[in-house]
């Protein structure tokens, strides 16, 4: 653990988010283990709540370096993304050094040569004291290495996108003042994105493209085994089956991962010890985020109950 | 297996997958990582370094199953050597090989080939020529002639001919048997082109086949192309929510953002050195859409119906109304109904009367000029054949007065306008454009306009 060598196999990458909580697909660990072998961003698409965001958070926990977020919205732009000069400062130091100014450009006589003087002293106050690095230079500033997390890209501007390729390519960013800032260690990036709209070319080839769906329902009752540890084995077969008959269902939003653990967690709390009608139809706010989702899904939920009993007690 | 790969690129590129030569690189990296060892790795980690959506990795897919499935070339021939080799050691089969076991040396290479079934040999000979005969090039399926002949060429059809020639007058069992061993390869050469044309060649081939169709007249389309067109017009209004739902912002020197320009400025003390503009506000398209749904031309205001309602993302506010005889509103039974259930509706409703546009002006006019706002544009379809009625262009003139664009789309040819009771140039003097609309092709441009018009 916590090596900062790439693993050594896809096995291993599996075995170690296993050990961060995080139950990968087999998909999920190829491309994380790609990701650290041809060092190249991942952008991960899906659905909301299928763990985009907690696989990062998984890597930096295994690899334990430091997680870097930044949550893109519109408007996004390089000032609160990159960097930005301390301006309060500048002008504050301006003002304390005032006096000084007497004495640096006391010898000079004429003009000319206060200018030369002052050029000698060269961009005092575009230096690297007075950026204020925000996360993407964080990122690449990190001595140890860190997981970069951009998430949401959808929701940026185009232009957004545009400023990440340099980052994303090369590992670095260019500050007109100060010339290139390169990364010290390269941080490992993940991307996500809810499909809002398409991202362009330019920075998905730059990427490797990962799609986490809903997991198939042998991966889904591990998910939850590790999220969940009070819960028994028959409930939470019954729960994985009950949600997949409800993902079958026409919804405006199907319940994903992250409501399978939080009904999970709910239905541990009400110490129930099989799904049974009552507590389904009390519950299935926790499920279903819409009142015409739960509508639709009301009339169903006794003959999804039975069938999941079934599967409890079969499969 | 390097050669493999990049017949693989080609493949995915037949497919409709884009694989730029940076992709490619990082596939072959990726690949030189984990191996051949193990299929689904392998399938996995050209789907994450090839394909970057969600229908790109299906197509990938299928890409990867369809290549990777592929049999070393013709294995086809494999079923009736498999047969063979069954009931092979039976005496007889046995005795008929026998004969010809060492062939005449006389023969050529591929005649001696197929008579000692050598199965190995005819497949590596069939997949050298298929790469002389640059297979992998194949793109349309009228190429499927050509290709074949190109291999079978290469085979050495000729030499073969010759010796089928000769054989027949010196033994003619053997010239039988491999006749129908000829026959034989022909099928698998046939075969192995279309395979290869499904690789290779699926988006080209798609991408003809639409050419073609959208520049079909639309009112005269064929049942089973109507399918088709109508996944093609999906694709449009696709095309066309790409292009224009994205926010362009656009600068309009005039009005200063103050607010922007001082915190620009904050670095030079609020001395603005550099200027920040307000952006112009973007409206939306509203457009209300007048649809002649009489026999003539049913069929195209359908397909135009079933494209601007797909345009949700672009268009802020979309009214139909149908009219043949009379005029109703229709753009609840667009919205909420399957575009096939919606059409019979509307037909079942007004469709397939003799138009009456005097008429059917005076219904909207009576309910429904309020939804004529100076934003909205205003999109008549129909071939202005009013049945000798009275053609009311005053209300169409109140209606242009009212909008911010009239258009008229026509499914007829311009030569058409104005003959027998065509009065499409009396209406068209009030129209902002009045444009020839019967292939899918005019009316995508014609939608674009719309749109366009708004950014």
């Amino acid at each position: 653990m916590n090596t900062q060598l790439p693993a050594d196999s896809i096995e291993a990458v599996t075995r170690g988010l296993a050990s961060a909580g995080y139950i990968a697909s087999k998909q999920i660990a190829t491309a994380v283990y790609l990701a650290e072998k041809i060092e190249k961003p991942i952008l991960v698409e899906g659905p909301a709540g299928v763990g985009k965001t907690e696989l990062a958070k998984a890597l930096a926990a295994w690899r334990g370096m430091k997680m870097i977020r930044m949550q893109c919205y519109e408007g996004l732009d390089e000032a609160k993304a990159l960097y930005e000069w301390k301006y309060a400062k500048q002008l504050l130091y301006t003002q304390i050094l005032k006096d000084k100014l007497g004495e640096v450009l006391g010898g000079a006589d004429t003009l000319a040569a206060a200018l030369g003087k002052l050029h000698d002293f060269g961009d005092v106050f575009f230096s690297k004291e007075f950026v204020e690095p925000r996360p993407l230079l964080q990122a690449l500033e990190q001595a140890n290495g860190c997981v970069l997390l951009v998430d949401e890209i959808d929701k940026s501007d185009a232009e957004f996108e545009s400023l990440l390729l340099e980052i994303l390519s090369d590992y670095q960013v260019s500050i007109p003042e100060l010339g290139t800032v390169t990364a010290i260690v390269k941080p490992t990036v993940i991307l996500t994105s809810n499909g809002e709209r398409d991202l362009s070319d330019a920075l998905k080839r730059r990427c490797l493209h990962l799609h986490i769906g809903f997991p198939e329902q042998k991966l889904e009752e591990r998910i939850v085994e590790s999220r969940v540890p009070g819960i028994s084995a028959t409930l939470r077969k019954q729960i994985v089956g009950f949600i997949n008959q409800v993902r079958a269902l026409d919804l405006k939003k199907l319940p994903s991962v992250s409501e399978t653990i939080d009904w999970a967690r709910v239905l541990v709390l009400l110490q129930s010890s099989e799904l049974d009608h009552e507590t389904v139809k009390d519950t299935l706010n926790v499920l279903l985020k819409y009142e015409a989702d739960i509508e639709t899904t009301i009339p169903q939920v006794s003959s999804f109950v039975a069938k999941s009993g079934r599967q409890g007690v079969f499969g | 297996m390097r050669e493999e790969l990049h017949r693989f690129f080609r493949a995915a590129r037949g497919a409709g997958v884009r694989v730029s030569p940076a992709e490619s690189i990082d596939a072959m990296k990726a690949v030189a990582d984990v191996g051949f060892a193990e299929r689904g790795i392998l399938r996995d980690t050209l789907l994450l370094t090839l394909a970057k959506s969600q229908e790109e990795k299906q197509a990938l897919g299928d890409c990867f199953d369809l290549f990777f499935s592929q049999p070393e070339v013709p294995e086809e021939a494999a079923p009736a050597d498999a047969e063979d080799s069954k009931g092979g050691d039976a005496a007889p089969n046995e005795n008929e090989r026998g004969a010809p076991g060492a062939p005449a040396p006389e023969l050529g290479e591929l005649a001696q080939m197929l008579m000692s079934r050598d199965r190995n040999a005819i497949a590596a000979a069939m997949a050298a020529a298929s790469n002389a005969a640059a297979l992998s090039d194949i793109r349309y399926f009228t190429q499927r002639g050509i290709f074949s002949s190109r291999i079978l060429e290469q085979l050495g059809i000729e030499r073969l001919r010759d010796d089928l020639d000769a054989l027949m007058a010196t033994s003619p069992g053997d010239a039988e048997r491999l006749a129908a061993a000829l026959e034989a390869l022909r099928e698998n050469v046939r075969e192995v082109v279309n395979q290869a044309l499904v690789l290779y060649g699926r988006e080209e081939t798609e991408n003809l086949r639409n050419e073609i169709l959208r520049n079909a007249p639309l009112a005269r389309l064929e049942r089973r192309q109507v399918e088709q067109m109508k996944a093609l017009i999906r694709a449009i209004a696709r095309r066309l929510r790409e292009r224009y739902s994205k926010p362009r912002k656009r600068q309009r020197r005039g009005h200063l953002d103050t607010r922007k320009t001082l915190r620009r400025n904050a670095a030079w003390g609020g001395v603005p050195f550099l200027t920040s503009w307000k952006r112009r506000h973007r409206d939306r398209p509203k457009i209300v859409a007048i649809c002649d749904v009489s026999g003539s031309v049913a069929q195209v205001s359908d397909f135009f119906l079933l494209l601007i309602h797909s345009l949700h993302e672009v268009v802020d506010d979309v009214r139909s109304f149908a009219f043949s005889g009379h005029l109703i509103e229709v753009s609840n039974i667009l919205d909420t109904k399957s575009p096939e259930e919606a059409m019979s509706e509307i037909m079942s409703k007004v469709g397939f009367g003799s138009s009456d546009y005097g008429g059917s002006f005076v219904d909207f006019e009576k309910n429904f000029l309020r939804s004529v706002t100076p934003k909205t544009t205003v999109i008549v379809l129909g071939d202005a054949r009013t049945n000798n009625l009275d053609p009311r262009a005053d209300i169409l003139r109140t209606i242009s007065e009212r909008s911010k664009r009239l258009v008229w789309l026509n499914p007829e040819g311009r030569m058409a306008w104005g003959w027998g009771d065509s009065e499409m140039p009396r209406y068209g003097a009030f129209c902002t454009v009045v444009r020839q609309c019967s292939t899918a092709k005019q009316l995508e441009r014609a939608v674009s306009d719309i749109v366009a018009a708004y950014q």
